[in-house]
């Protein structure tokens, strides 16, 4: 069906005008409002108070969620929202990495606030079309699209049954369709999702960039949690939103000096140091691969090893044979670092639309690791269709990666079997059943379907159908409070333990990224140490969510004389950057300390939310031990020389002559030993209780204790 | 024995720096290596020689995904 056709078929549900107005100081001070299940629209101020205390982006998110859920919400119900927020430096064009969204929704798979950050353009094209936030409530009775025409100053909420869902087909459709012409589409960006997702919880959501050079829509992804699912549960297909041009002051900085002089310093940064460090211009996040493999920390085979002899074929230059250098690979305007890879004209080999030669966007080093290693696939051309597949149907490869590994490791210890996977051989580094399952997930049928349950549910079917033994599925199961991990080996590093487990939303490394300072460094060697990274870096990390930024060119790119300075782990340049974005935009005067109190906020406020959905207890921090050490035989013996040496020098305990399982079991008591205390001096540095409670004093402290918040805090003191 | 990031590393002859990356496996491209507190050009890793019971840091410069 042509696009004019198909626009013929959208039924105009609902309207709304308004005056687009005018960014000031990175804020358009109101958020917009829709109601899927009224077919209503509406405008929210946006108070000062709520840019003091919640600053934007995920700050924004969780504060509207808050106020639109209960305690009882279920993640299917429809007073659920999902909210979408770009933050006040979002939408700069002088400094790299400015274009992030955030977005919050309670989620399938944890059933509590999760957030997601993404980058293409519609979080930047919202607040220049008059909104901060956009807030989605209710369930729609057919699909629909809202689209948002910040030009023209409407809303409109539309249904729209014949639109397809796989994303990479919708999006170009519908940019197409509400750009005014081919010069406009760079002004439109679509939120999208893809059939998998109606049949998983781990639904993601692809948003929208138009590449001019290669005049094709690009797409990036807000992966974790399964807000694609709760999309979807809505019945809503896309959304839509058609901007102004793009200019380099739209946001109508306090001082726009600030944002050219820090602008001007990295983007020369960038181009005189990238190519002798992580060439990030030219292989994106792949380089990882080769580094996580020789240090031993690259997920092999469900976590259970660190590296593989084949992960060279997975290495940054197997990919980029693939990609297409000719265009600029920045998902927002001026971001030089320019990580977004695009491979051109890639041929499918498998699925519904085998055969046709697709754009495929990335892969990233998660991707690589989370489809490839960690499923025990090394093979390049396997990761790049299954990551085209995991785009257009809507699916988080990390969660798809890690629950894939979890049931090869059961596939291939016996709790499953070929009836069970309707007759897959789910061996690990067998990518064409890995890949069926997939497919399957977006036709909603076979075993595809169970596996879209994710990982903590799987580990209870398996027990309950099938008599699996729970404890081994507990280790294995690589799932904190729901969530799937993303994809690092932290069994080495105690701090990156924590920096999975001791997360509000659960293990996904935005938070803190630790391992190198603490494995390989051996920076942060006492518990206080680890404590305070474990503050001060999800604080510093939880910034870049409030503000809309990317978080790639704060530490992949460093200042030449970064080394010489106190703490070169921080990037004290990069982060005075920071500030005088911060200064630079919104016309307030912070320093760095109080960056880290605006995370502060934000960050005790969710976890005050996790408890009010009844999580964000110390209980909820506890991680597989497979995340921490050696579960099996298998995984001892293949560091049998490291293992028996933290036995002696660590533990205090001869390993001669002992068995496998005797060593296994003392190594074992001792690093869970560790993880507790690691648990303790984290909360404390905190100020959270042994139980990891936000205390009263400490949501004084960051004048945090509005009523209803100390109103739940006060059940768990 | 020298230590390396606070961990004892057997010394040899003639240990340079590159052979000391070489042998921990440090392929990561931005280290800083500090000598007993001093810090070491890149372009001296291959002339300069590590003393017998030198403290030797190689800080890897990244903070990751």
């Amino acid at each position: 069906m042509s696009v004019e056709k198909l626009k013929e078929k959208h039924r105009l549900l609902a309207q709304f005008q308004y005056i687009p107005g005018k960014v000031e100081k990175g804020y358009a001070n109101r958020t917009l409002y829709v109601n899927l299940s009224e077919n209503r629209i509406a405008e929210k101020p946006v108070s000062q108070e709520m840019k003091e205390k919640f600053i934007g982006g995920r700050g924004f998110g969780l504060k509207l969620l808050w106020d639109g859920v209960t305690g009882n919400t279920k993640w299917d119900d429809p007073e659920n929202e999902i909210i979408i927020a770009p933050g006040p430096i979002a939408g700069i064009t002088q400094y790299p990495g400015a274009g992030k969204s955030y977005v919050v929704s309670l989620s399938p798979l944890t059933h509590t606030v999760i957030d997601s950050n993404v980058g293409g353009y519609f979080g930047s094209l919202l607040k220049f079309s008059g909104f901060d936030a956009l807030e989605i409530q209710g369930k729609a009775e057919q699909d629909v699209i809202v689209f948002i025409d910040g030009v023209n100053g409407t809303v409109a909420i539309e249904e729209a049954s014949q639109a397809v869902v796989n994303s990479h087909i919708l999006v170009e459709q519908l940019t197409e369709m509400y750009a005014a012409n081919e010069e406009d589409k760079v002004n439109v960006s679509v939120v999208s999702t893809g059939a998998a997702a109606e049949h998983t919880l781990i639904g993601m959501l692809n948003f929208s960039f138009y590449d001019k050079r290669r005049k094709a829509v690009r797409i990036k992804q807000a992966g974790r949690g399964g807000i694609g699912t709760v999309f979807r549960n809505k019945k809503i297909k896309a959304l839509v939103v058609r901007g102004p041009r793009i200019k380099g002051d739209l946001n109508h900085p306090a001082d726009k000096t600030l944002l050219d002089k820090a602008g001007i310093k990295l983007h020369k940064e960038i181009a005189t140091l990238d190519n002798s460090q992580n060439k990030m211009r030219i292989g994106g996040t792949t380089y990882l691969t080769k580094i996580m493999n020789d240090y031993d920390i690259l997920p092999v085979n469900n976590f259970k090893f660190g590296s593989h002899p084949a992960a060279n074929n997975i290495a940054s230059d197997a990919f980029i044979k693939y990609f297409n250098l000719t265009g600029h690979d920045g998902c927002w305007y001026g971001c030089t670092l320019s990580c977004a890879k695009a491979i051109n004209a890639f041929e499918l080999k498998t699925g519904p639309y085998k055969g046709q030669k697709v754009l495929v966007d990335g892969p990233e080093y998660e991707t690589v690791a989370g489809v490839g290693s960690v499923c025990g696939i090394f093979d390049p051309e396997y990761i790049i269709e299954n990551n085209f597949y995991c785009d257009t149907y809507g699916i988080d490869t990390i969660s798809f990666g890690t629950i894939m590994a979890f049931l090869m490791e059961c596939y291939e210890n016996g709790i499953i079997n070929k009836e069970i996977t309707g007759g897959l051989e789910l061996n690990f580094g067998n990518g064409e059943a890995a890949m069926e399952v997939l497919h399957q997930m977006a036709r909603g049928e076979g075993f595809g379907k169970i596996a879209g349950l994710g990982v903590r549910r799987l580990k209870k079917l398996f027990v309950e159908e099938y008599g699996a033994d729970p404890a081994f599925l507990e280790d294995i199961g690589m799932e904190v409070k729901g969530l799937e991990y993303s994809i690092y080996l932290p069994k080495e590093s105690l701090a990156q333990q924590g920096g999975y487990g001791l997360t509000n939303k659960g293990p996904q490394h935005d938070e803190a990224w630790l391992i190198f300072m603490d494995m390989v460094n051996n920076q942060i060697p006492t518990f206080e140490d680890k404590a305070e990274a474990l503050h001060y870096f999800p604080m510093f990390r939880t910034w870049f969510s409030l503000n809309g930024l990317c978080k790639l060119p704060w530490n992949d790119i460093v200042p030449a004389n970064n080394r010489t300075t106190a703490e070169p782990a921080k990037i004290p340049e990069h982060v005075q950057n920071y500030v005088d974005l911060f200064n630079g935009v919104t016309g307030m005067n912070i320093t760095k300390e109080d960056l880290i109190t605006q995370s502060e906020r934000v960050y005790n406020f969710q976890r005050v939310f996790n408890l009010r959905m009844g999580f964000g207890t110390r209980e909820h921090d506890q991680v597989p031990y497979r995340s921490m050490g050696p579960v099996t035989v298998e995984e001892y013996e293949s560091r049998q020389e490291r293992y028996d040496k933290q036995l002696k020098e660590k533990v205090g305990f001869d390993p001669e002559g002992k068995t496998t399982e005797e060593k296994i079991a003392v190594l074992r008591k001792y690093r869970e030993d560790q993880y507790q205390k690691l648990c303790d001096a984290v909360y404390k540095r905190r100020g959270w209780t042994e139980n990891a409670v936000p205390k009263l004093e400490t949501l004084e402290r960051l004048g945090m204790d509005f009523p209803e918040v100390v109103e739940v805090v006060k059940k768990y003191l | 024995m020298i230590k390396v990031n606070g961990e004892d590393f057997p010394w040899e002859e003639g240990l340079t720096v590159k052979k000391l990356l070489e042998k921990k496996g440090y392929t990561f491209p931005t280290i800083v290596v500090l000598i007993n507190g001093l810090s070491v050009p890149e372009n001296e890793y291959v002339s300069t020689i590590i003393p017998d019971g030198a403290d030797v840091k190689a800080i890897h410069l990244v903070a990751g995904g």
